[in-house]
């Protein structure tokens, strides 16, 4: 796991902070994240964040389901064990139906709360850095990454300009899964050392 | 340039010209060769095909007025935007309602049994199913019924359609919370009435009447999901037609999306009442209700029985998933045709059937009415747009409709 340092930070306003995040963007800035008491309209538009792939997955958790459902009672009904039922013929696909659909919508649901966890990187025995406790409360917090090239006073002083009522410096643990981003980056302890 | 006022453009204008003269001239054909001919199966022809489109486009063009009323009900503003696209269309709806009034009056004064078996009243006498239901199949109710229905859509939306007219002058704060308030009531009558007639009495009179031994209570909101749906597509074919000419400067991806959504998940309903329907005949088979699939699935119905649902799911169904095809003008314009003529086709299965049996045509006659409706379609509400301003600029949610954002 990596050790990074951030930049954090916070501010009172969504009004503030919509134009704030479109300066540090434009100032070439890395925004880590920003966390907000409550889902704000349009602001992973404002951070240039791509659109999530959640649902793709979805469609195919959901499409694995279909085959699923629709192949094993085919072959359960058809070649295994055919049963007269009502003389209904073996393959009697509208009575399948509702299985099929909830197969459908059960594969995709399960399926997109795991991928949903492991996208945000959650799970029971995580525990994740907070870098600000009223973060769930009513303080709209944003975390930006430095690099070995960051200057540190400046981003501070970059954000204060840009309306931020309390900002500080803070070396954390950043993502839990395995090698991810030890690939990606060096680790800050080692780019210190170096 | 943003226009703020809707001109019927000489493009518009020649389509709706081509569309009305085809269609005339095919109506005028259809009654010297069908109706005026000797031959009971051409008048039953020409009449069943009549009631097809006469009531599929009234149901269509009401589904606007539906959707104005429920949304103001529900307080919703992202419609604000493009509302005035809903009205317009649902002018039509004293239009078309004569229009199927004419139709009933000649299906019944012209003693077409074959479309309505119950109007044959030495028939009725020897039915024992059908003499149980004369109570409600007898043409004084349904007369009586169908005037009030059509009377009451007709005048109520009228009523809507002056009140939305108030938000073109300023209001103060408190003629703003008058004006919702009046907007209210009427949408909540509307909403009633919409209810008794569309939610169950009007499709079992004009259309399962038509199969009147057979029943099914998912009859009537299959109906209403099927020309919602298609009401649906038609509101999202004028605003990208309106946006394409740079009119409704407020309605933006937002906006389409949500209608988008909307074609989306009522073809899924109409799926799910569709099914609802079919799988319990299905699985019971007894044959006084299996009497209603037999010919449609396996008999000379079949091709457009399967295409129904091919058109009218499966094909909306994969095309609107993603999101950005809900906000793709080209790919909803496309869905939006395909879900209006996938649902004509819906009706067709559900008319003709019954009165033509077997030998059933989709030739030159259906789709010249198809065309003719279609360009009084376009022709009333060219007007209906053109006879206002485009946004009604001074409603109190208009704002909530500029700043949507789904």
């Amino acid at each position: 796991m990596a050790v990074k340092k951030f930049v954090v930070g916070c501010f009172e306003d969504e009004k503030v902070l919509f134009p704030a995040v479109s300066k540090v963007r434009k100032a070439g800035y890395k925004i880590h994240d920003i966390y907000t008491p409550f889902p704000v309209h349009g602001l992973d538009h404002a951070m240039g964040l791509r659109e999530t792939s959640l649902h793709t997955a979805g469609f195919i958790f959901g499409l694995t389901g279909t085959t699923t459902a629709v192949s094993f009672m085919t072959w359960s009904f058809t070649k295994d064990w055919p049963v007269n039922i009502g003389g209904k013929p073996n393959f009697a696909l509208p009575a399948w139906i509702p299985i099929t659909f909830e197969l459908t919508v059960l594969m995709a649901a399960v399926g997109m709360v795991l991928t949903f966890c492991y996208l945000c990187q959650l799970a029971p025995f995580i525990k994740k850095h907070h870098f600000h406790a009223r973060a769930t409360d009513d303080l709209f917090v944003m975390v930006i990454e430095c690099t070995a090239k960051t200057n540190e006073d400046e981003v501070k002083n970059f954000l204060g300009q840009a309306g931020a009522q309390e900002i500080n410096t803070q070396i954390a643990e950043d993502g839990w899964w395995i090698g991810t981003y030890d690939k990606q980056q060096k680790l800050y302890k080692d780019q210190v050392i170096a | 340039m943003i226009k703020q006022q809707f001109e019927v453009t000489p493009g518009y204008r020649k389509w709706t010209l081509g569309l009305l003269g085809v269609g005339g001239l095919v109506l005028l054909l259809g009654i010297f060769f069908l109706a005026l001919s000797k031959d009971e199966h051409n008048q039953t022809r020409f009449w069943a095909v009549l009631l097809q489109n006469s009531t599929f486009f009234l149901l269509i063009t009401n589904a606007s007025m539906f959707f104005i009323c429920i949304t103001t009900m529900a307080m919703g503003g992202w419609q604000m935007a493009f509302r005035r696209v809903p009205e317009a269309i649902s002018t039509l709806v004293p239009v078309f309602g004569v229009l199927a009034l004419i139709v009933f009056i000649g299906i019944i004064f012209g003693h077409q049994h074959h479309i309505y078996h119950w109007i044959d009243k030495e028939h009725v006498e020897h039915d024992p199913i059908l003499k149980g239901k004369s109570g409600l199949l007898n043409p004084t109710f349904f007369f009586i019924w169908t005037v009030i229905t059509i009377g009451l859509w007709s005048f109520i939306g009228a009523k809507m359609r002056k009140l939305s007219e108030r938000a073109d002058e300023a209001m103060s704060l408190e003629e703003g919370k008058n004006f919702i308030h009046a907007n209210t009531i009427w949408a909540s009558a509307f909403l009633i009435f919409f209810g008794l007639t569309v939610g169950s009495t009007i499709p079992w009179l004009w259309l399962m009447s038509i199969d009147a031994h057979w029943y099914s209570t998912m009859y009537s909101w299959y109906t209403f999901a099927s020309t919602f749906v298609s009401g649906m597509s038609l509101i999202a074919l004028y605003v990208i037609y309106l946006k394409n000419n740079d009119y409704l400067e407020y309605t933006t991806d937002e906006q389409l999306h949500d209608l988008g959504k909307f074609m989306f998940a009522f073809s899924i309903f109409w799926t799910y009442l569709w099914y609802s329907q079919f799988m319990l005949i299905w699985y019971a088979n007894i044959p006084e209700e299996t009497v209603y699939f037999k010919p449609r699935m396996q008999g000379a119905y079949k091709g457009v029985f399967f295409l129904n649902l091919i058109v009218n799911f499966l094909l909306p169904f994969l095309l609107l998933m993603r999101k950005g095809s809900k906000r793709n003008f080209t790919t909803v314009t496309f869905v939006a045709v395909l879900i209006i003529v996938g649902h004509w086709i819906d009706f067709f299965q559900m008319v003709m059937p019954g009165p033509m049996g077997e030998h059933y045509s989709l030739s030159w006659f259906e789709f010249g009415i198809l065309a003719l409706y279609a360009g009084l379609i376009m022709h009333f509400v060219g007007k209906g747009l053109a006879s206002r301003p485009l946004v009604a600029k001074y409603h109190p949610f208009l704002k909530e409709s500029i700043i949507h954002h789904t």
